[in-house]
């Protein structure tokens, strides 16, 4: 035992550390349930300001939902926002600051449902901006109730029938209308769910913020990710049911990546 | 020094901010107030200043970009009318939450729902009793002339940054289309950068340095004890603001028997009712509260003893007689008199309602 | 021959349990362990510690961040 112990200490040297947690994240113990997907993403996007070196020049936009205290975990300056109203504000940061990086952080009740018009519109409008889309299905924060993003027959504690699409109409696949729009440059569907996914998931969200450097439009990243709590279900079996059910509605991986489009095609001709 | 011209006071709303060093505008169109945007798209202060102006996809997101760009340091206004406002109420109350400076114009129209474009004085509850959730106050300032429409600009940003509070110009479409001679001040630099950090380093949020702890825009709290000190602290500001920037003007108050009490276009009206009685030989004044939020109550109760009685004018269901019955407290008699539904009374009707409701009743 | 070997350093007080980083570990090294943390969570532990290469799939998974990795050749 104490020769294995032995070794340990040997490899647990300061010139062997492969992983740390980033210093961009602070040391409160995150408010999420055990396994909630919203912890991997903070960290995915710490470590991409980290790693990138813009701690001083980044300003965070957290939304109302599960994630209304994010601004507690990444050590940047942040702005809470009003259910759905994120990509106003983080229009109105970077309008006044447009050199800074600002990104926006949203559930899908958030920005889905409530904050519906916000979302289109700053999308359309090509701000520069960087927007995280937590897709979870549900509303976490306030008890697990259907989310525009629910599937037709999940339980939810306001379907608890399942969703019907003649009383709840169809699950909103909101990043395939986003990436049609003129001012969408980089929009991409990610997961957290092993480590390929979150290693994948991570360089979307770095290129994200490259995107934003350039100023070529909106950098969209969603990530489907699980609500254990919402879908009554351990974290492990949830990621086996989002690989099953989300998956096939929610396809993983690039919908557009280009820059916003050229104002000609647009124009008028007299 | 002060350019003379003559204006309408919706673009002059514009020029205002411009010249006052603005930093951002957003906004979405709604009569009667559209001139303010249609103004400073035409004016193009980026390109001088570098001033922002956006039109956006509804008030509700005017009123939070502005929340956006306020959390950032910067001289951010927006302009709507009474429908719009009612979309910002929300926004208004995370700003006030959250202690963001910023000028919001509400040029009133006629309501309720999408009632008429024709002006309205209507929104004076909204705009001191909070309007949206939460115990907040908004510092209401009420113009009576395009000159106001322009000093009130200035003067709200001041007042905006000084109590890290939503400054409301509470006008009406009276006002906002009235065509009137204005000193225009001169053009302000928008603050820099170092003077930002300097007015509101503590606080905005510009993407934090090494050396300082993040700073967060927000009004949540989930602590009680935590919350309800919050709740004095703004208390305690609004509280500040009724002991020193209560604003009124009163006028041939000294010898009156009876004073009208009137703000923005209902003040202009009243001034001349107060000619024509004083012609026929009855002592009247006026006060006109130029602050609705603070309400110049101390002024009101200090005449209540020494008057016969109070009409409150107003272009709407009579909603400061409320403010004036409490100044007064019972000493004396406070009676209202208003049209609504966009209808503006002249002089002499007003005259006609101070005899029956006051003189002869 | 050098052989790569791995260790992992788990911050039991912000472990919440999850499991995530014991079923993402191909070499079967973490456990949750039978004792809990003051907060009342299983926290994840190394039950075979011989097997770790520290490829840092437990990291990346990890929901709270609260798993640090080392690695060194081995001669
Ligand atoms: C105006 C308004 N309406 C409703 C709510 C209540 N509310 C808080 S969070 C939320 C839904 C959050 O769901 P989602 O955006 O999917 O975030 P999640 O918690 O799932 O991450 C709702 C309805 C609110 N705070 N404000
Ligand atoms: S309720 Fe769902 S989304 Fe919210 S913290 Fe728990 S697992 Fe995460
Ligand atoms: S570093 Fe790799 S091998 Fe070691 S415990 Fe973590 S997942 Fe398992
Ligand atoms: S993934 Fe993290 S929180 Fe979950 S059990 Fe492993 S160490 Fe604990
Ligand atoms: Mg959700």
């Amino acid at each position: 035992m104490s020769v294995l112990a032995d070794r340990i200490k040997e490899i647990i040297k300061p010139e062997n550390l492969v992983y740390a947690k980033s210093p961009v994240l602070n040391d409160d113990i995150m408010h999420y349930c055990p396994g909630c997907s919203h912890g991997v993403v903070h960290r995915l996007i710490a470590e991409v300001i980290d790693e990138m070196g813009i701690q001083d020049q980044t300003i965070g936009v957290s939304p109302v939902g599960c994630s209304v205290f994010a601004y507690k975990y990444i050590d940047i300056d942040w702005q809470e926002a009003a259910h759905g109203r994120a990509p106003a504000v983080a229009t109105g940061i970077k309008r006044v600051l447009p050199d800074k990086y600002v990104f926006s952080y949203q559930g899908d009740g958030d920005l889905a449902a409530i904050g519906t018009a916000e979302t289109f519109h700053a999308v359309n409008r090509g701000e520069n901006i960087v927007m995280i889309f937590i897709n979870n299905a549900i509303y976490g924060m306030t008890g697990g109730q259907m989310a525009p993003t629910t599937l037709v027959g999940q339980i939810t504690s306001t379907t608890p029938y399942g969703r019907n699409v003649d009383l709840n109409g169809y699950p909103l696949k909101i990043t395939e209308l986003l990436a049609q729009l003129p001012g969408a440059a980089y929009v991409t569907r990610q997961s957290v769910q092993n480590p390929a996914a979150v290693r994948k998931a991570k360089k979307a969200i770095r290129k994200a913020f490259e995107v934003q450097a350039l100023k070529k439009g909106t950098a969209f990243v969603e990530v489907v990710s699980t609500c254990s709590s919402g879908w009554k279900l351990n974290p492990v079996d949830s990621n086996k049911w989002m690989e099953e059910n989300m998956f096939p509605q929610y396809p993983l991986g690039d919908l557009k990546d280009s820059s916003r489009a050229d104002a000609d095609l647009y124009r008028i001709k007299g | 020094m002060g350019e003379l011209r003559l204006m309408k006071g919706n673009e002059v709303i514009a020029i205002a901010a411009i010249r006052c060093g603005g930093d951002a505008y957003f906004g979405y169109p709604i009569t009667p107030q559209s001139e303010v945007m249609e103004t400073l798209m035409a004016e193009r202060p980026w390109e001088d200043t570098g001033m922002v102006v956006l039109q956006a996809e509804s008030e509700i997101a005017s009123i939070n970009m502005v929340y956006g760009a306020a959390g950032c340091g910067k001289r951010v206004m927006t302009s709507s009318s009474s429908p719009g406002i009612s979309l910002m109420a929300e926004g208004i109350s995370y700003m006030a939450g959250s202690e963001l400076p910023c000028v919001i114009v509400n040029v009133q129209r006629g309501g309720p729902g999408l009632g008429t474009i024709q002006p309205s004085q209507a929104d004076y509850n909204q705009a001191t009793k909070g309007g949206g959730h939460g115990d907040y106050s908004l510092l209401v300032l009420a113009p009576a002339s395009v000159q106001e429409m322009h000093d009130f600009v200035v003067l709200g940003f001041e007042l905006a940054f000084k109590y890290r509070n939503p400054v409301m110009i509470l006008a009406d479409g009276v006002i906002g289309q009235l065509m009137e001679k204005v000193k225009l001040i001169d053009q302000r630099p928008r603050w820099t950068n170092e003077q930002i950090a300097e007015i509101s380093g503590s606080w905005i949020t510009v993407g934090k340095s090494k050396n300082r702890k993040k700073h967060v825009i927000t009004s949540l709290e989930m602590d009680s004890s935590i919350m309800e000190g919050n709740n004095l602290r703004l208390q305690e500001k609004y509280n500040r603001m009724k002991a020193e920037e209560v604003r009124f003007e009163a006028i041939e108050c000294d010898d009156a028997e009876y004073i009208l009490v009137a703000f923005g276009s209902a003040a202009r009206i009243c001034q001349k009712t107060v000619q024509i009685a004083r012609k026929k030989g009855v002592k009247v004044g006026l006060i006109r509260p130029i602050t609705l939020f603070p309400f110049p109550e101390k002024i009101i109760s200090e005449y209540a003893t020494k008057v016969k009685g109070f009409l409150s004018v107003e272009f709407n269901a009579g909603q400061m007689v409320n403010d004036i019955r409490l100044a007064v407290n019972g000493k004396t008699r406070v009676e209202y008199f208003g049209r609504m539904g966009g209808i503006i009374p002249p002089p002499d009707e007003v005259e006609v309602a101070l005899h029956q409701k006051l003189i002869k009743g | 021959m050098a052989k790569v070997r791995g260790a992992v350093i788990v911050d039991t007080e912000v472990c919440k349990g999850c499991n995530l980083c014991v079923v993402a570990c191909p070499t079967q090294t973490l456990a949750l362990n039978r004792n809990v943390n003051n907060k009342g969570y299983h926290y994840s532990y190394m039950e075979n510690p011989e097997n770790c290469t520290g490829c840092t799939n437990c990291s990346a998974v990890c929901p709270d961040s609260c798993i640090t990795v080392y690695r060194a050749k081995i001669e």
